[in-house]
């Protein structure tokens, strides 16, 4: 009993910065850009976010100065890939690499200090309940606004006019221009959510996962939830069921360690992204027409004046 | 000024129900550096009148309705709405003042439904329940119908053009403007179309009608401004017009007759084609049905039929694009070729032109001498030993050019630097100078202009006079008509037996184009057989 909510409890707490940072990504992709960067806006965010919980204190106030470092990460993507037309994958790739020099030079004063980690809900009664009490009432802040997130997410993609025009975006982005909507603005407030979210997840690693930074602590969370978006083919819905299985695997394969089950961990390791292909191979061979993935996905868009 | 407009104005004043046009542009430019798309248009649009825009490709229709709709800014001149100047931001205030637009390439979107994509094309002030209430009713009302919860992916390129036509009928604009709508539609499908037209003249809407099809606009437009190179030609009453005259008028000059030599012979079978079915390739394709059909040499034999239909995958098929498991489905020059690859079909004597010129006839960023070996290099003496014979590709090159006057700005430039008629006729015009048996033409004058199709036809006639086989797949009835000895139509896959071009009537044409038979009873009786 114990153990079981103790696996479940952490792999709600690894799961939640793959949830926060591929519902970003989702969001990105959807208007039809591809930003490989999210390990590396990531990484900032985490620096950045520690740094700022650090120097005042407050989990609250570094959780902020995560989502503003992703977001102007996501600035500079945008500029790049948007502004000036360059191919987004060499510049979501550029950027991984800059967030992870960048992320080092911020976190460098701050290597070796502790904070205290984010509080916990706790509701006398509820959360004593054996096997579900904590596990539905007793996570911190970040794991309930990370369902809010995606909820939300859902409900804007599918159930709003923005939303609507957004995916149009995605779609084809010669059509959507056509018909008078800014899709370079559109894509640069998409690729900044997907830039900010990027930094949550990242910052919610010292601030709630572990309480201190090392460089190079988000630890390929980054690509994994890259691989989640299309894991999920771009749905909401799947996404969530994605980022828990992806969150149990890790888990799994660290307790697999520990029972000393004969598999060895690097391919624990690899089946998230085994996981990904396979689901691709799936999905592509259901596929009766029409496309998965946003039919604008990763390309070029220059406006005529 | 004002005055001269009125007089080229061919519309009596007494017929205009406003004392000023509903539109009007003065004077209006658009420059693209150096480059002048639209050089100082003066047009009016007058209440309950159907304006047709002509012009050759590149003559400026597109920019100056783009300038109308608020997609590009003007760089001078100006735009009168009901009198008063407007200064468009973009085209959701177009749409707001009343101007609609319905796109030749289709605004739509195919991973969204039809309801969502006409919402996208409203401004969102009414709610998504009440726009899908009222798009029901205006397809309704229209005779237009539409499965508003349907992807666009699953619909045919006539259903695609009714989404877009309902999407700009409920802003209810008093100003409408078709680019080419009926490029791709059958017959019978243009007529509802016209059908459509009258009706929102006759409550009072004005239509900006752009086409290349000339008889179409004698018949429905009251109006005909031509454009040449950017500047305004004329305008005229088209049905004061002969085919001919407007031709002349958007050329600049006689377009030369396309003639076949008469006493044309038709030899052995070059091309058979016994019972071939196939798979589709890929999720979206067409399955072949049991086509069978001779071609003799000395005949061109013409595919009708709606983009779609399987007219790319029996291109494929024949070209050994895609391979057929029984040799027998495919002869060439008598030999068994459904097994055989492209290299090996050309060394029997095809020859094969693509519909896509850039990325399928040609690889865009390669010179034209190296596209010239990329066919070439199987059977006509452009590879000596493994190594590429420079001189006689350069050959090649220079021979198409003289021979199909292909304009270039040099010797030898990359085939993506020529316009669509030159490198057409660069195309054609490599695979006829390699004297094939048989040639497989796909769309060979599509989106091309007059002259440059002209040319291209009339070589097509020419190659078979000299006793090769010629299959041309086109949609374009007319050219169909003008050089094919027979024509048959595919339809699901399915190919019509084909008819002597002189018996092809357009209801014929149209009614195996739309999937129907011609003698229903005999077609039951048949599968009941």
């Amino acid at each position: 009993m114990e153990l079981i909510e103790a696996i479940i409890l952490a792999v709600l707490a690894a799961s939640t910065p793959l949830l926060i940072a591929a519902t970003g990504e989702l969001v990105t992709e959807r208007s039809g850009v591809l930003n490989l960067g999210v390990e590396g806006m990531m990484i900032v965010g985490a620096a950045c976010g520690f740094g700022g919980a650090w120097l005042t204190g407050s989990i609250f106030i570094g959780a902020l100065f995560g989502i503003v470092a992703g977001a102007l990460m996501s600035l500079v993507f945008a500029l790049m890939a948007l502004g000036l037309a360059v191919n987004q994958v060499a510049t979501g790739l550029a950027l991984t690499i800059l967030g992870i020099g960048l992320s080092g030079l911020i976190g460098a004063g701050f290597v070796g200090e502790r904070i205290t980690p984010a509080v916990h809900l706790y509701i006398p009664g509820l959360t004593d309940m054996p096997l579900i009490g904590r596990v539905l009432f007793g996570e911190d802040a970040f794991v309930y606004f990370s369902i809010a997130l995606i909820m939300s997410v859902w409900w804007f993609l599918y159930r709003t006019r923005a939303g609507l025009i957004l995916r149009a975006c995605g779609d084809n982005h010669v059509s959507a221009h056509a018909l008078g909507y800014p899709v370079l603005r559109i894509r640069t407030l998409a690729v900044m959510f997907g830039g900010a979210c990027a930094g949550l997840a990242g910052a919610y690693l010292p601030l709630a996962y572990t309480p201190f930074f090392i460089p190079g602590m988000t630890a390929g969370r980054g690509w994994i939830a890259l691989a989640l978006v299309v894991f999920s083919s771009w749905r909401p819905g799947r996404l969530v069921v994605g980022a828990y299985l992806f969150g149990a695997v890790t888990i799994l394969q660290l307790h697999a360690q520990g029972w000393g089950v004969g598999i060895p961990s690097q391919f624990m390791s690899a089946l998230p992204y085994l996981a990904t292909v396979i689901v691709l191979v799936l999905l592509s061979r259901a596929r009766t027409g029409g496309s998965t993935a946003p039919a604008a996905l990763g390309t070029v868009f220059v406006p005529d004046r | 000024m004002q005055a001269h407009q009125r007089m080229l104005d061919p519309t009596p004043n007494g017929l205009h129900s406003g004392e000023s046009p509903l539109l009007q542009t003065l004077g209006l430019t658009k420059r693209y550096g150096d480059f002048l798309a639209n050089d100082s248009i003066d047009i009016d649009i007058w209440p309950k009148e159907i304006h047709a825009l002509l012009g050759e490709n590149g003559a400026g229709k597109s920019t100056l309705v783009k300038s109308i709709y608020g997609l590009i800014q003007p760089s001078a001149g100006e735009i009168r709405w009901q009198g008063g100047r407007i200064m468009l931001s973009g085209p959701s205030e177009a749409r707001s003042r009343g101007i609609g637009m319905v796109f030749q390439h289709f605004s739509l979107f195919d991973n969204l439904t039809v309801a969502e994509n006409v919402a996208l094309g409203l401004d969102g002030k009414e709610s998504f329940k009440d726009m899908s209430a009222r798009l029901e009713q205006v397809s309704k009302t229209y005779g237009l119908p539409l499965d508003p919860k349907r992807e666009v992916w699953q619909l045919s390129v006539g259903e695609r053009q009714r989404i877009e036509i309902v999407r700009a009928l409920m802003q209810d604009p008093k100003f409408l403007i078709l680019d080419e709508p009926t490029a791709v539609l059958t017959p019978q499908e243009a007529d509802q179309l016209f059908i459509v037209l009258e009706r929102l003249k006759a409550e009072g809407r004005a239509i900006l009608y752009i086409s290349h099809k000339l008889e179409e606009v004698k018949r429905l437009c009251d109006t005909a401004t031509i454009l040449r190179g950017g500047k305004k030609v004329d305008t005229c009453n088209p049905r004061l017009e002969t085919a001919a005259s407007l031709a002349r008028m958007m050329v600049g000059g006689e377009i030369k007759e396309v003639k076949a030599a008469a006493g044309r012979k038709t030899t052995v079978p070059r091309l058979v084609v016994n019972d071939l079915s196939l798979a589709p390739a890929e999720a979206h394709g067409v399955r072949l049905e049991h086509i069978s059909f001779e071609l003799k040499g000395g005949e061109i034999l013409g595919i009708a039929g709606v983009a779609g239909n399987g007219q790319d995958e029996l291109f494929a098929a024949l070209s050994g694009e895609r391979l057929s498991k029984d040799p027998g489905t495919v002869v060439i020059e008598g030999i068994a070729a459904g097994h055989l690859s492209i290299t090996q079909r050309r060394k029997l004597g095809a020859a094969f032109v693509p519909e896509e010129r850039l990325g399928h006839g040609t690889a865009p960023r390669m010179k034209l001498s190296e596209n010239a070996l990329l066919t070439g290099h199987a059977a006509s003496g452009m590879v000596n030993h493994g190594f590429i014979d420079t001189a006689a590709t350069l050959k090649t090159v220079d021979r198409a050019t003289e021979t199909f006057d292909v304009r270039k700005a040099k010797r030898d430039p990359e085939a993506a630097s020529l316009s669509g008629g030159n490198l057409q006729k660069f195309i054609v015009g490599r695979e006829i100078l390699r004297n094939p048996a048989v040639l497989v033409v796909s769309q060979p004058t599509w989106g091309v202009d007059a002259g440059a199709a002209a040319v291209i036809r009339q070589a097509l006639l020419d190659l078979a006079t000299a006793g090769a086989a010629v299959l041309v797949t086109s949609q374009d009835l007319d050219e169909l008509a003008e050089i094919a000895d027979r024509i048959a139509v595919m339809f699901h896959g399915h190919l019509s037996a084909p008819l002597a071009t002189v018996d092809a009537s357009r209801e014929k044409l149209g009614l195996l184009m739309g999937g129907s038979s011609l003698e229903p009873k005999e077609a039951a009786h048949a599968v009941g057989a």
